[in-house]
């Protein structure tokens, strides 16, 4: 038990090693400031900036887009709809399966809406793909703590006169430090999802000046140039994936800090 | 005779209930008893604040309240007392219409506010709530800032003036005895203070909206003996200028700062009058019981 337990430990080290063995050389001023000179593929001149500001657009765009449709099914579930109700169990339920679809298959399914719409591989494809799969994740999580408010809280609210929509703002600045835990979980799973961007966010060497426009992302950046044959472009790679470790631990870091804080303030 | 209750074994009995000059007078032909407690004149209940009349409450087909009649008086303390699940809570709630919020309820009768029906489909439940203050078991202060949580109220009824909230948060921080505790930390959170002064921030807060009546539900049960005495003594102070009923599961906080005292049994009104007649001198057995604790 406790060797297994050790290996947890080993194997999460053994990688950041390795992470940091060949990304730290790798990583300059010009990987982040400058995007790939002469293709992604096989230029060795320039850095990583196309896949930063991909990544920073699509995940900005699709956090938005999460919160402008989950918060408000949060706050219907848990405010509007009784107690023990089918709709909300059903919701809840739906929410726990789309959580446990792969990536891959929210592309597939992205892909085929884009298709359909006809939009060909975009900056908006790709947040449109990244906010179909961050959602559960804001739903659930924001919903653990929107159930948690009291009864208490609301009757409050309500008995100082104020109206419905004056008590969900309430409960709303209740559940904020919930949000933001929620907000870093999904940025969290969403920079770092290469499956769903794969075919609706494309990869190229540019920075996307419209929503039209493919974009790179950093799971991608590794993913193509890792299997190029030049070390230069393969270095390109690892830097791109300690970036991506380190903003993914900073994230998980800052989660873990404020549901902690979270439970800290609970009346 | 200003206070007439009436208790009917029988819900069903047809009943004809006439409201005059403040006066009840029950006509018509019924099977159960009526109970006249000799209640001495009064000045305070020539118009009763609040009046229940043949007040019947289902919750998902449980009859919570039975048939309850009552009048609460202006400007005094009633304290509602009796053993746990007897509909106390739920009465309490029917005056400001919380009860609206459980599902499945079943609501008839009459509770008259100042002669209005507040159960009345045309009744405006928002200005019902602001009328009436409620301090629940634990005090439940909002997530914000001290000074925000007794600026709410006014903030949401349209106050915005900067200096005249300021001034409003300080008269009713006074009024809850708080002020002193808390002058030089107005912006922490609500969350900061200690439980007794969280149930006086309420009760500040509640205040705050300029409410005629006070509800609490056992509003003291949460603190310890020292909070729980200043809340009493603020609701004795806040008698010359509020209406204010108790519920409560303390006998002894009953007898200290109660004027009226109402007993339920089951959902239904054993015996209301005077605290002194109640307690001293019970018409009722079922009372008698409690009060010597045979119950509970």
């Amino acid at each position: 038990m406790r060797l297994a337990t050790l290996t947890i430990i080993g194997v999460l080290f053994f990688i950041l090693w390795t992470i940091v063995k060949r990304g730290f050389p790798a990583m300059n001023w010009d990987m982040i400031t400058k995007t790939p000179g002469g293709g992604f593929y096989i230029g060795k001149e320039g850095g990583l900036l196309n896949a930063i500001m991909g990544s920073l657009y699509i995940v900005l765009g699709s956090t938005f887009l999460g919160l402008l449709i989950s918060i408000p099914i949060v706050l219907y579930i848990n405010l509007y709809l009784p107690k023990k109700s089918f709709l909300a169990d059903l919701t809840r339920l739906s929410a726990d399966v789309l959580f446990g679809v792969p990536s891959i298959v929210y592309g597939a399914f992205g892909f085929t809406l884009m298709v359909y719409l006809g939009i060909r591989t975009s900056l908006l494809g790709g947040i449109l793909a990244i906010t179909m799969l961050i959602i559960p994740i804001l739903i659930r999580s924001m919903d653990e703590v929107a159930r948690l408010v009291p009864k208490d809280l609301k009757d409050a609210a309500l008995s100082l006169g104020a109206t419905k929509f004056e008590m969900v703002g309430v409960v709303l600045r209740q559940i904020a430090p919930g949000i933001t835990t929620a907000i870093l979980l999904s940025v969290g799973r969403a920079i770092g999802d290469a499956a769903s961007v794969l075919f609706t966010a494309g990869f190229t060497d540019s920075i996307p000046t419209s929503l039209s426009q493919p974009a790179a992302t950093l799971p991608l950046a590794i993913f193509f140039q890792l299997s190029s044959p030049i070390p230069e472009v393969q270095d390109r790679a690892y830097a791109a994936a300690l970036l991506l470790t380190l903003i993914v631990l900073v994230l998980s870091l800052s989660a873990r800090y404020y549901s902690r804080k979270l439970s800290k303030n609970k009346i | 005779m200003n206070f007439n209750l009436l208790k009917s074994e029988d819900v069903t009995t047809a009943q004809a209930v006439k409201h005059t000059n403040g006066l009840l007078s029950v006509v018509g032909e019924e099977k159960g008893r009526l109970i006249t407690p000799n209640i001495k004149h009064s000045p305070d209940f020539e118009n009763p604040h609040i009046s229940v009349r043949n007040l019947n409450v289902h919750i998902q087909k449980n009859h919570i309240l039975k048939n309850v009649n009552l009048d609460i008086p202006n400007k005094a303390i009633t304290c509602i007392i009796g053993p746990s699940g007897c509909g106390k809570t739920t009465l309490l709630k029917t005056f400001n219409r919380l009860i609206d919020q459980n599902i499945d309820v079943k609501i008839d009768g009459q509770v008259l506010l100042d002669g209005e029906n507040i159960h009345a489909k045309n009744a405006e439940v928002i200005s019902l709530r602001r009328k009436m203050g409620l301090l629940s078991q634990r005090p439940c202060p909002l997530p914000m800032s001290i000074f925000d949580n007794v600026a709410y109220g006014p903030r949401i009824h349209g106050r915005r003036n900067k200096r005249k909230l300021t001034k409003i948060v300080e008269h009713y921080l006074r009024a809850a005895g708080l002020w002193d505790e808390v002058k030089d930390r107005l912006n922490s959170p609500a969350s900061s203070l200690s439980i007794g002064q969280q149930q006086r921030l309420c009760l500040a807060r509640g205040l705050a909206v300029e409410p005629e009546i006070i509800l609490g539900d056992e509003a003291t049960s949460a603190l310890d003996p020292i909070s729980s005495k200043k809340i009493e003594e603020l609701f004795v102070e806040l008698k010359e200028q509020y209406s204010i009923v108790l519920v409560t599961h303390t006998l002894r906080q009953a007898k200290r700062i109660a004027d009226y005292v109402i007993f339920m049994y089951l959902g239904e009104v054993i015996e209301a009058g005077p605290a002194a007649e109640i307690f001293n001198n019970p018409k009722e057995s079922l009372t008698r019981e409690y009060i010597t604790g045979y119950i509970s």
